[in-house]
């Protein structure tokens, strides 16, 4: 079975099999040492740019800022959840998001 | 490769959507396909239809495009009754009570909590009432703005209503302007105040004097002025891209701005950016192209007569959200060319409960001829008031709320829809700049000179309470306060249109909004202490460097207090009991 997966309204959120699944205004903690130099960075997400999947796991590129520090841009491919037998699953928002290399 | 939302627009869009909204809305809501409903979504914005946020399913913000802010008599009756039969919903704000009308910096209305099975009642009443929602959202032409008060402003170069009534005619439902890569934003204004605020919109038709062989339908062949538009193309101030339009060098008599409107409209349909929204608004083509490229396109593929060259314009005369000068607004008593007055009157955050909406009906009928119109202030402005009706009018006790002579912070107060509806919202907006005008009038003083003072305030880089032409921008933004995640805002300062436009300069980043009063006080202690003789607020900013600016910010605590600190977005609905996702309210039950 195929996962619709989608960013809609302006990046505002990501669709998943047509549901509203993630959402912009969410402080991820991520480990990006390519957007900025914080040892972690505290992401404020108000862009979905893409969405993905790698296997189960559905990965996003979002545009943000890092609010420890001010850093502005986007980010590379950061998983936000898995796809298990049609249903998504989001990751535990409050745990260290880590950009795939 | 073309983005589901170009294959879902190229399947079915325009008018044809319009059949399958009332066949849903008859089946009910249950019955849109689940596998169709991002793509049905996404096409009932051209109806004006826009989903409301995650937490509020099945519930949607209705917008009803008036162009120019026109509001015949009659009609905002329709709009006070619409809202108070179908806008109220589960959620209930603590400000603006549980069913409002929002009037928009586009000039246009807004109203929310519709269900889906209303709609076709909701549209048969607008439409018996000469309304619609049609193309109101989505990628098409949108409400044409302008001066609201066009054809009755005493300050008028030219009557632009007629033009504007004809290009909504023309382009409303036009097929082949139907599909477009993205919104188009249209303002024509006539008047000399740069009220349309052309800069910021897609194509802008402004007033000017050319010089022409004949004349206006002159005998001779004297050359004699003219009085038509200059045309400006790619403004818009979304994204962390704003652009002002930018000057294509050409003149256009009224009796041709369709031919050029459409033209550029096609230009636009057939190059625009279909593989990227984020790069599809014409802006970004103008940026591209540049103005020559845009003109010469225009020339040699979508008109069939001559251009005109740019005539003589009045910017040097423009004064609304200039940030100095006369007439920043349309607030309070003007004069009318029929020797009749119009009043504008401030509508805080342009929010006006259902039962004023109605009032206000009453009055207009009362002291003017009915009609009513829309600011791109989100303010409302009653015309056709006789002198000898001035006074009595302004008596009446609902202008005590909706004054013609508000407080500066009043009066200066833009907000969006934010945390309350809307999907890409970072912060609470408009409850938010309520609590700070009324904080700051209740605790600020401006210099006695100044009477006007901007501030908009917007929850996402989207824009749409244009913050960035304000004394004072607020953006939504999030920040941490001990260690806590709070919402916060971004502040800049000193943009303002007029003749020569500037966007406002973000000088302080990420102020936890709680200290944003605060902030806003000290800055304006400074300003009255510091400015020059007579100087306004625009012009200190633009004389002092993004440090010094920062340091006259200086956010602090104050005894404001802010009860929605915490990520507002994560609410069904900010301002519920019980406000967890967990307690969201049901899809609405089909009546
Ligand atoms: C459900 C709520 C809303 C949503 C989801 C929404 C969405 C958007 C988006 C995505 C943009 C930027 C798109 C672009 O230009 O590329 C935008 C811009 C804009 N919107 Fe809204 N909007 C909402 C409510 C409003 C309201 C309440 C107003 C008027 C008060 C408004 C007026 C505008 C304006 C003036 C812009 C200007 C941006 C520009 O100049 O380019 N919108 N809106
Ligand atoms: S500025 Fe952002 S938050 Fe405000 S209404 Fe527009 S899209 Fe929503
Ligand atoms: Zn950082």
């Amino acid at each position: 079975m195929t996962t619709r997966l989608r960013v809609l309204d302006d990046g505002a959120w990501i669709s998943v099999n047509d549901d509203r699944k993630v959402r912009v205004s969410e402080l991820w903690r991520l480990d990006a040492p390519d957007l900025c130099e914080c040892a972690l960075t505290d992401l404020v997400v108000e862009n979905f740019q893409s969405v993905g999947a790698d296997g189960s796991t559905v990965e996003v590129q979002v545009y943000g800022q890092c609010i420890a520090c001010g850093e502005k841009g986007t980010t590379g491919w950061i998983p936000v959840g898995r796809v298990r037998g049609g249903e998504f699953a989001e990751l535990d928002r409050s745990a260290v998001r880590r950009v795939r290399r | 490769m073309p983005t589901d939302v170009e294959n879902w627009k190229s399947e079915v869009y325009g008018n044809e959507i319009r059949d399958r909204l009332f066949e849903f809305a008859e089946a009910g809501f249950d019955s849109i396909p689940d596998d169709e409903r991002d793509a049905w979504f996404e096409r009932f914005k051209w109806w004006g239809l826009y989903h409301q946020r995650n937490g509020q399913e099945g519930y949607f913000m209705m917008r009803i495009g008036t162009p120019n802010g026109v509001l015949e008599p009659g009609q905002l009756r329709v709009v006070g009754e619409i809202a108070d039969e179908y806008a109220r919903g589960p959620g209930v704000n603590p400000i603006f009570g549980d069913v409002y009308a929002d009037f928009t910096t586009r000039q246009s209305i807004q109203l929310h909590w519709i269900e889906l099975s209303d709609v076709p009642a909701i549209f048969e009443k607008l439409e018996e009432n000469g309304l619609s929602t049609q193309q109101a959202c989505g990628d098409s032409w949108r409400n044409i703005v302008g001066n609201p008060v066009a054809g009755k402003d005493g300050q008028e170069v030219i009557d632009a209503w007629p033009v504007i009534r004809d290009l909504n005619e023309r382009f409303k439902g036009d097929d082949d302007h139907a599909n477009l890569p993205r919104k188009w934003k249209v303002s024509v204004t006539g008047s000399a105040d740069g009220s349309g605020q052309g800069d910021i919109n897609d194509l802008a038709f402004e007033p000017a004097y050319k010089a022409v062989t004949g004349g206006n339908g002159g005998d001779g062949d004297e050359s004699e002025d003219a009085v038509g538009f200059n045309v400006r193309v790619g403004g818009g101030l979304s994204r962390n891209e704003p652009r002002l339009a930018r000057d294509i060098d050409v003149w256009v008599p009224p009796e041709r701005v369709p031919d050029v409107a459409g033209g550029l409209s096609a230009l636009f349909r057939d190059y625009g950016d279909r593989e990227d929204r984020y790069n599809a608004r014409v802006k970004f083509l103008v940026d591209e192209w540049g103005a020559d490229e845009v003109r010469e396109t225009l020339q040699e593929e979508y008109v069939d007569f001559e251009l005109e060259s740019a005539g003589r314009d009045v910017r040097e005369e423009y004064t609304y959200n200039a940030g100095e000068g006369e007439r920043n607004d349309l607030i309070g008593v003007h004069d009318q060319k029929d020797g009749t007055n119009f009043v504008g009157l401030n509508v805080l955050v342009g929010r006006m409960g259902a039962d004023d909406v109605l009032e206000l009906a009453d009055l207009a009928d009362e002291y003017g001829s009915g009609e009513v119109r829309l600011s791109q202030r989100q303010n409302v402005i009653v015309t056709d008031v006789p002198d000898a009706a001035l006074d009595e009018f302004l008596d009446e006790p609902l202008l005590e709320h909706y004054s013609s002579e508000p407080s500066p912070f009043m009066r200066g107060s833009v907000a969006c829809t934010g945390t309350e509806f809307c999907s890409l919202s970072i912060v609470e907006t408009k409850n938010r700049q309520v609590r700070f005008a009324r904080w700051l009038k209740a605790n600020v003083d401006l210099p006695a000179d100044v009477d006007e003072f901007h501030i908009h305030l917007s929850g996402c880089t989207a824009s749409c309470a244009q913050p960035q032409i304000a004394d004072v921008s607020l953006r939504g933004m999030k920040t941490r306060k001990d260690g806590d995640p709070v919402e916060a805002l971004d502040v800049g300062l000193g943009g303002g249109l007029g003749e020569n436009p500037q966007f406002a300069r973000w000088v302080t980043q990420r102020v936890p909004v709680d200290e944003v009063p605060g902030a806003i006080a000290n800055l304006i202690e400074s300003f009255a202490a510091e400015r020059e003789e007579g100087e306004s607020f625009r012009a200190f900013v633009a004389r002092h460097d993004d440090e010094e600016l920062d340091a006259f910010v200086d956010p602090e605590e104050t005894d404001y207090e802010d009860p929605m600190m915490h990520n507002t977005k994560r609410t069904w609905y900010p301002y519920a009991e019980e406000d967890s996702m967990e307690d969201a309210p049901l899809t609405p039950a089909d009546d």
